[in-house]
C-alpha cells in the first residue's frame, strides 16, 4: 500500500462561473461552482484545481466569495490559481478554505515571490504552475500571461532550469502543462513530462492532453508524475472518473476509490 | 456540545469549521482560556511550520492552557505534531509535551517525495473509539513534510517510505496527521466519532 496517484479536474472560473475553452480561447459557460465541484466530489475526483482565467491578466487578485463557498460544500482539498501575486492575497485565500494556491506568472515575474509565500504558509501550500512550450530549436522553455492569447509572452528560461529553481525558491508542488498537447486530446506530453520528473523532487501533476483513459495510464506508467489534472475529458464526461479509476486500478496504478477499496 | 476550534493562526482554521459544520456541530473560534477549559471538546487545528506555531502559542499564553485541558483535545496536521515532546522542524523547537516522542523530517526518496501530499491509507493499530468504522484500505488525505514515527501512542500508521503515525492517542489527547476535514467520508468519520457523546 503506499500513497495513491491523484486524478485532478480542472475548473476554469471566470466571473465566478466555470467555463471552459480550448487552447486558453473561446470560452463557453458550464455552470454553478459549487455543484460542478460537488458532482466531481462524488464522482471520486481526489483534488479540484480552480483557475481564474481572467484574474492574472486584469491584473487582479481572485474573488474570495467563491472560495469560500467551496469550502463550506467540499470535503476533499482544493487549490486556486489565477490572480495570486503576494503574501497577502494568498491568504485571503487560504483563509477561505483553499488548501493550496497555485503561482504562475507572478512567479515568473518576481521569483522571489515563492520563498516568501513558502515562509509565510509552508510549502505544502506553494504549488508552482508552469506553462511550457517547445521552440524550434526542440528546448521547452517557459511561457507567462498565457490567460490571454494577446498578451502571452515566451521567455528565455527552459523549462528544466526553471523547475530546479522554483524547488530551490520553496515550491512544494509543481503542475507542469505542456501547452503544445493542451486541448488538442491527443495524450499527455509524456516526453516532456519525463525529462522535468528527472529533476523534480517534490510532486509533479501532469497537465494539457488528456483525451481518453489511455492517456491517464500512459503518463502515469512513463513519466511517473504523481497526478494527472484534466479539465474538458470530465467536464464532457468522455472520461468518467469512477470508470477512470477502475481502469487505472486494474492497470496497476495505485488510486484512491471513492467506496471501499477492491484490492488487486 | 461545545466544541472550542483553538486559534492557532493555522490557515486551515476555516476548514476544519466548515467540517464541524457540515456534521451540525457549531464551534467558536477561541483564544480565550476559560472558553477553552469549559469546551466538551478542543481542536488544535494547524498548517505551517512547527516554531511559527508553537510561538504563537506563546504569544496568546495558550501553552499552559492546552497542558490543563481535560476533555478530549484533537490536534491537527501541525496540531498533532505539536502535541508532541519537540520537532526537528526549524532547527528543532520544544512543543507541548502531551504525547511523548519526536516528530522528525521524512526522508526523501524517489519512491516517496517530500512533502507527503495526497491520499494514503490507514492501518490499524490499536482499536480506539476515535477510528471506529475505518477500515485498513481507506484513505485519507496528508500534506506535510514532517512526521513522528510509529510509537506505543499510535492508532492508526500510514507509509511513505517508511511507517509513520497517521492517528495518535494518550490519555484524553488525540492526533491526526491527515487532514479529517478534507478527507471525503473517512474524516467525517473521525470527526463524528471525536464528537460523540461515548468517546472515552
Amino acid at each position: 500500500m503506499s500513497l495513491a496517484r491523484r486524478i485532478i479536474p480542472c475548473l476554469d472560473v471566470r466571473d465566478g462561473r466555470v467555463v471552459k475553452g480550448t487552447k486558453f480561447r473561446d470560452h463557453i459557460d458550464m455552470g454553478d461552482i459549487v455543484e460542478l465541484a460537488a458532482r466531481y466530489r462524488d464522482e471520486g475526483a481526489d483534488e479540484l484545481v480552480f483557475y481564474d482565467i481572467t484574474a492574472s491578466p486584469e491584473g487582479r487578485s481572485v474573488d474570495i466569495d467563491w472560495v469560500r463557498r467551496v469550502a463550506q460544500e467540499i470535503d476533499i482539498p482544493f487549490c486556486v490559481a489565477g490572480g495570486i501575486s503576494s503574501e497577502e492575497s494568498a491568504r485571503a485565500v487560504l483563509h477561505a478554505g483553499a488548501d493550496k494556491i497555485s503561482i504562475n506568472t507572478p512567479a515568473t515575474q518576481r521569483p522571489e515571490l515563492i520563498s516568501e509565500l513558502a515562509a509565510a504558509f509552508g510549502v505544502q501550500c506553494v504549488v508552482v504552475g508552469v506553462d511550457s512550450l517547445r521552440d524550434e530549436d526542440g528546448t521547452w522553455r517557459i511561457r507567462q500571461m498565457t490567460g490571454n492569447p494577446d498578451q502571452t509572452t515566451a521567455l528565455e528560461t527552459t523549462t528544466v532550469e526553471w523547475v530546479k529553481r522554483v524547488q530551490e525558491l520553496g515550491a512544494g508542488e509543481i503542475v507542469l502543462n505542456c501547452m503544445g498537447s493542451d486541448g488538442v486530446r491527443q495524450g499527455y506530453d509524456v516526453e516532456q513530462l519525463a525529462a522535468v520528473r528527472a529533476v523534480c523532487g517534490v510532486p509533479l501533476i501532469a497537465s494539457g492532453g488528456a483525451g481518453e483513459m489511455d492517456h491517464f495510464i500512459d503518463v502515469f506508467a512513463e513519466a511517473d508524475v504523481d497526478g494527472a489534472l484534466a479539465a474538458s475529458v470530465f467536464h464532457s464526461g468522455a472520461v468518467p472518473i469512477p470508470e477512470l479509476k477502475d481502469r487505472l486500478n486494474s492497470e496497476g496504478v495505485v488510486v484512491r476509490r471513492a467506496e471501499k477499496e477492491q484490492e488487486v | 456540545m461545545k466544541v472550542a476550534l483553538v486559534d492557532s493562526g493555522g490557515t486551515n482554521i476555516g476548514s476544519v469549521r466548515y467540517a464541524l459544520s457540515r456534521l451540525g456541530a457549531e464551534s467558536s473560534l477561541t483564544s480565550n482560556a476559560d472558553e477553552i477549559l469549559s469546551a466538551d471538546r478542543v481542536i488544535l487545528p494547524g498548517v505551517g511550520a512547527a516554531a511559527a506555531g508553537m510561538a504563537r502559542l506563546h504569544e496568546m499564553g495558550l501553552v499552559d492552557v492546552l497542558r490543563e485541558v481535560q476533555q478530549p483535545l484533537l490536534g491537527v496536521c501541525l496540531g498533532m505534531q505539536l502535541l508532541f515532546e519537540r520537532s526537528d522542524e526549524d532547527g528543532g523547537v520544544d512543543c507541548l509535551g502531551l504525547l511523548p516522542g519526536q516528530v522528525i523530517a521524512i526522508p526523501a526518496s524517489a519512491s516517496a517525495r517530500v512533502p507527503h501530499m495526497g491520499w494514503n491509507t490507514l492501518q490499524h493499530c490499536k482499536s480506539d473509539p476515535l477510528t471506529a468504522g475505518i477500515v485498513d484500505t481507506d484513505r485519507a488525505y496528508f500534506v506535510h513534510s514532517y512526521a513522528a514515527p510509529v510509537s506505543d501512542v499510535t492508532l492508526l500508521s500510514t507509509q511513505h517510505g517508511q511507517p509513520w503515525s497517521a492517528a495518535v492517542r494518550s490519555g484524553q489527547r488525540w492526533g491526526a496527521q491527515f487532514h479529517p476535514e478534507k478527507s471525503a467520508d473517512v474524516g467525517s468519520r473521525i470527526l463524528r466519532n471525536f464528537l460523540a457523546e461515548d468517546l472515552s
